[in-house]
């Protein structure tokens, strides 16, 4: 009975001995360590044949409490001399909805003077839709849209700077509201007077802006679109906050420069991972 | 004694290569050691080689997978980072960190491979 015992006892421990082993090999117990990473992400755009851009100017509309177009081309000029390596170009900003305005009468003109007739003010009849004097919204921007095909003029801009990138597009920024249920956090005290905080459902008027520009990417050598991008952001407040329009640009365009740039230039992402030993 | 020879084959067998075995482990965690030093102090290129060093001498190291993981993509080499950690991932399911880092990198990986199909 002990010799049995004396056996069995000798193999519990060599199989203990055998796991501490391959505990040991297989090297349990690791470190951590938290590093900081950036990461580059590529540009959407091969701008390697330009030195120089041109933020030239922009369609814009709705709110009048600013000039959108201005601002816009101010801020991104701003952002491409700190963030790019490309050479920006200090140029008059120019009023592309005038220009719009006077391409799409030379049409009209050109139309109806190819069938010999004298020049009509309305377009229904020589196949140019007319531009919105007043751009409003999405849909008054749409017609404007043709600016930017127009190879001809752009090729011309280019020419006149040099050839650079050109950058241009639309930006509309108007006053939005809504109302309706949204999610609040509220705190509450329990009887013990302990601080919970719960989400609750409340019924809230807000107001605020929308911002919804299109950059559009042009090669100043050709006057070819080389790519466009639509982005758009809104924010709202609650009704009884009084936010100026501009402060609420500012932090729209905040969160849709990154990708703007990203267009332009290689980009860095930074996070954390955790190495391990 | 009979019943016992299995038991004492297998560890004859292990007592037998465990050395060889825990020499290459050995050599492969201190690469994995200098790699995480060096990339303390932002020598990340350095980092790589001696990680690559790590998976080759053990490449059933998933700790060092993951490290090289981190420095392919720091240095914006996201499909090597990828299969770096699809490897990781591989030999260690279930490690929570690992997994961690996978997803954090697969959020940026997703958003430039949505830039390629859009251009």
């Amino acid at each position: 009975m002990t010799a049995w015992l004396s056996r069995r006892t000798n193999a519990r421990l060599a199989l203990a001995g055998l796991t501490f082993v391959c505990a040991a090999a297989a090297g349990c117990g690791a470190s951590l360590y938290e590093v900081p990473v950036e990461t580059p992400i590529p540009a959407k755009l091969d701008v390697s044949p330009f030195q120089r851009v041109l933020v030239v100017g922009f369609v814009a509309g709705g709110a009048d409490e600013i000039d959108t177009n201005q601002e816009t081309v101010r801020l991104l000029r701003s952002q491409l001399r700190s963030k790019s390596e490309l050479r920006v170009i200090d140029a008059d900003v120019m009023q592309l909805a005038e220009v719009a305005q006077e391409q799409n009468k030379a049409a009209v003109n050109d139309n109806s003077s190819g069938e010999g007739l004298t020049i009509r003010t309305s377009t229904e009849n020589s196949g140019v839709t007319a531009l919105p004097q007043k751009i409003k919204d999405e849909k008054d921007l749409e017609p404007y849209d043709r600016l930017f095909a127009n190879t001809a003029y752009w090729k011309r801009i280019g020419e006149e700077y040099q050839n650079p990138l050109i950058v241009t597009g639309s930006v509309l920024f108007t006053p939005r509201s809504s109302s309706g249920l949204v999610t609040r956090e509220t705190e509450v005290y329990d009887g013990l007077g302990r601080r919970r905080v719960i989400p609750q459902r409340v019924y809230m008027e807000r107001k605020g802006f929308m911002l919804r520009p299109k950059f559009v990417f042009i090669d100043g050598r050709t006057g070819a679109t080389i790519y466009s991008e639509t982005r758009r952001e809104e924010v709202l407040y609650n009704a009884q906050q009084e936010t100026p329009a501009l402060s609420s640009y500012f932090e729209l365009m905040d969160r849709i420069v990154p990708d703007f740039l990203g267009a332009l230039s290689t980009q860095k992402i930074k996070g954390t991972r955790v190495l391990i030993k | 004694m009979k019943r016992h020879l299995p038991l004492l084959l297998i560890a004859a067998f292990l007592f037998s290569t465990t050395p060889a075995f825990a020499d290459k482990r050995d050599e492969a965690r201190s690469q994995v050691d200098f790699g995480i030093n060096v990339a303390q102090r932002g020598l990340w290129r350095e980092a790589i080689y001696r990680w690559e060093k790590a998976v080759e001498l053990d490449p059933s190291y998933a700790a060092a997978y993951n490290d090289l993981a981190i420095a392919y993509e720091h240095e914006g080499q996201l499909e090597k980072a990828r299969k770096a950690y699809d490897k990781a991932l591989a030999l260690e399911p279930n490690n929570t960190q690992i997994r961690q880092n996978y997803d954090l990198f697969k959020e940026i990986n997703d958003r430039v491979a949505q830039q390629k199909d859009k251009r």
